[in-house]
């Protein structure tokens, strides 16, 4: 009886396997020989490197110092690290004998030109929004790029998540396949900032919470996460910058990298602005359109924030440090940031980021802060032109913590921030060998 | 090795990519005004300018200014006749002088972002600047005359 049972229960397992291995199959799409230039049209190929920067591919797609397109950039997820592939029309080690069909289907699907599963760090559960026409562009550019012969580092996800073929059960669980729908209660505008935050920019790749399977939390949506040990904060009202992100706000972020009233880019959030979104082939008008739809998701217009006079009490408390009384806090401040971070006048200058207006000083928690302190922002990170030396040699834990209570104290009205010496000592751990 | 621009000329080192920018400018390219103060950034000693801005040189790695251009005091000025330059000298501003090249920088930094600086202004711009000699008051003086010498109105 109990070894007719089993014999059930691994037939059972058997059929169950082999039903899973149907559904998860997918034919190879047959390779065809690299498309000639001139297949394309000369617009599809502009249209396709305007989706190409706003989709900023190369934040993936490269790795540092090496070819466009030709992968390399090494994606944490909390399976392991997942390379960006070479995306040049290089027939062996990129997408050359990819046709329109096969490169069409992973964009919008997931599922690479010999039919194996992609793994969703590269964002089809977004890109599956994209028009036909976008899809069609982007193949356009792609295929007119040159080849680069490139292969990338194999991912250290280990098994069984690396098991391509269980990518099914993930897109089962997690992926919804659909193009963008535009809200008709909304003007042309909105609609286009919608599908190019959703479809072509995927904010909520980075913005949105993820479930234990790494999907994202639809229910959550721009709710802010953790991503490479900084905040990427929320994007809804829950934002706690002191002046929320109107859509001029959103704009000059976006644009310039930095915003006087909230602040410059960094990390993560770097590559989606430099050498993407400021581009000169992107059009303001798309730059405005996220910036609309952003702060229409931030609620900017509901929350009526007295922006002049947050702005005056900010300018007002931000010689704080410079003055002749003694209190060892401001003293450390006046010597280690006050030169670069102080603001006179009535508005303050984008070179002099104003700590009392940045999220970095007013989230929950002091992540954002710390990481800035600790690694600084180079040539190549943060707005083009700002550069903030690492810290990490210069201040102790104690004096980092120090800092940090001392700024949350008198740039915000905020409540302390807890057990600060601990979570700068964690996050000084992380950091790479060199600093 | 790291690439960028250094008053004005391009440069390449092999230093490593963490060594501080301060050295490389002193050591291995033989720019030697600026100065070594405390090396962790709270004395403003080693300031030269990334970007137009000033930068404390010491705790700044040089992989992280690739690209980037570099300004010492030995640049500022191709005649060493910048406005801050000749206000100094005027004034007579320095006692030993080792913290004025990075004094300058910085000043030249706070007079770009406020051309008509108040007193509040100057503390707070130059409060990361120690002078062991205690020449804050000309420092301040001279920063004046610069300043409104630079927006071409006479000194009173």
């Amino acid at each position: 009886m109990i070894r007719r049972i089993a014999i059930a229960v691994v037939a059972l397992a058997f059929l169950g396997l082999l039903g899973f291995s149907l559904l998860s199959w997918r034919a190879a799409t047959a390779p065809i020989e690299r498309p000639n230039a001139s297949s394309f049209t000369a617009e599809s190929i502009a249209k396709g490197e305007v989706l190409a920067a706003e989709g900023h591919c190369l934040s993936c797609h490269i790795r540092p110092g090496g070819q466009p397109f030709a992968g390399g950039y090494g994606v944490n997820t909390p399976f392991g690290i997942i390379y960006g592939s070479n995306i040049t029309p290089d027939p062996k080690t990129g997408i050359g004998a990819w046709s329109l069909e096969a490169f069409t289907r992973a964009i919008r699907e997931g599922v690479s030109r010999d039919g194996s599963h992609l793994f969703a760090a590269f964002p089809f559960n977004a890109y599956t929004e994209l028009q036909d026409d976008d899809v069609k562009a982007l193949y356009a550019y792609l295929m007119t790029r040159p080849a680069v012969s490139a292969t990338v580092p194999p991912m250290t996800v280990p098994f069984p998540f690396n098991v391509r073929f269980l990518q099914e059960g993930w897109k089962i669980l997690c992926f919804r396949s659909g193009r963008y729908r535009p809200d008709p209660a909304k003007d042309a505008q909105w609609n286009r900032g919608a599908y190019l935050a959703e479809a072509v920019s995927d904010c909520g790749g980075c913005h949105t919470p993820r479930n234990v399977l790494g999907g994202e939390k639809l229910r959550d949506a721009f709710a802010g996460t953790v991503v490479d040990n900084w905040i990427a904060p929320p994007l809804t009202e829950a934002n706690p910058s002191p002046i929320p992100w109107t859509q001029e706000g959103l704009f000059s972020y976006l644009r310039t990298g930095v915003d006087p009233l909230h602040g410059a880019v960094a990390a993560t959030m770097t590559p989606t602005v430099r050498d993407a979104l400021d581009l000169p082939v992107v059009p303001d008008s798309d730059v405005r359109a996220i910036a609309l739809y952003g702060s229409d998701v931030d609620r900017a217009g509901a929350r009526k924030s007295d922006v002049e006079a947050v702005t005056k009490e900010a300018l007002q408390n931000s010689s704080l440090g410079a003055g002749q009384d003694y209190d060892p806090d401001a003293d450390l401040y006046a010597s280690a940031c006050l030169s670069c971070h102080y603001n006179s006048g009535t508005v303050p200058l984008a070179a002099r980021p104003e700590l009392a207006l940045n999220s970095a000083l007013s989230l929950p928690e002091p992540t954002n802060f710390i990481q800035a302190v600790l690694r600084g922002i180079g040539s190549t990170d943060g707005a083009p032109g700002l550069v903030m030396p690492a810290y990490a040699s210069s201040l102790s834990d104690a004096d980092l913590a120090r800092l940090a209570a001392y700024l949350r104290r008198t740039r915000t009205t905020r409540p302390p921030w807890t057990d600060l010496e601990h979570k700068v000592s964690a996050a000084r751990r992380e950091l790479p060998e060199s600093h | 090795m790291t690439t960028f621009s250094l008053n004005g000329r391009t440069v390449s080192v092999d230093s490593p990519s963490d060594a501080p920018l301060l050295w490389v400018i002193r050591d291995e390219l033989g720019f030697t005004g600026t100065k070594f103060g405390c090396g962790i950034g709270m004395c403003g000693a080693c300031t030269v300018h990334v970007e137009g801005r000033a930068t404390r040189s010491c705790i700044t790695e040089v992989g992280e200014i690739a690209g980037a251009k570099v300004t010492t005091i030995e640049g500022l000025d191709p005649e060493g006749r910048h406005p801050l330059q000749t206000a100094w000298l005027e004034l007579q501003v320095p006692q030993c002088g080792y913290c004025q090249s990075g004094q300058i920088m910085q000043a030249a930094t706070l007079l770009k972002d406020y051309p008509d600086p108040s007193d509040q202004d100057i503390n707070a711009v130059m409060a990361g600047n120690v002078c062991r000699c205690m020449t804050y008051i000309r420092i301040r003086k001279a920063i004046k005359l610069a300043a409104s010498r630079m927006r071409g109105v006479t000194h009173d």
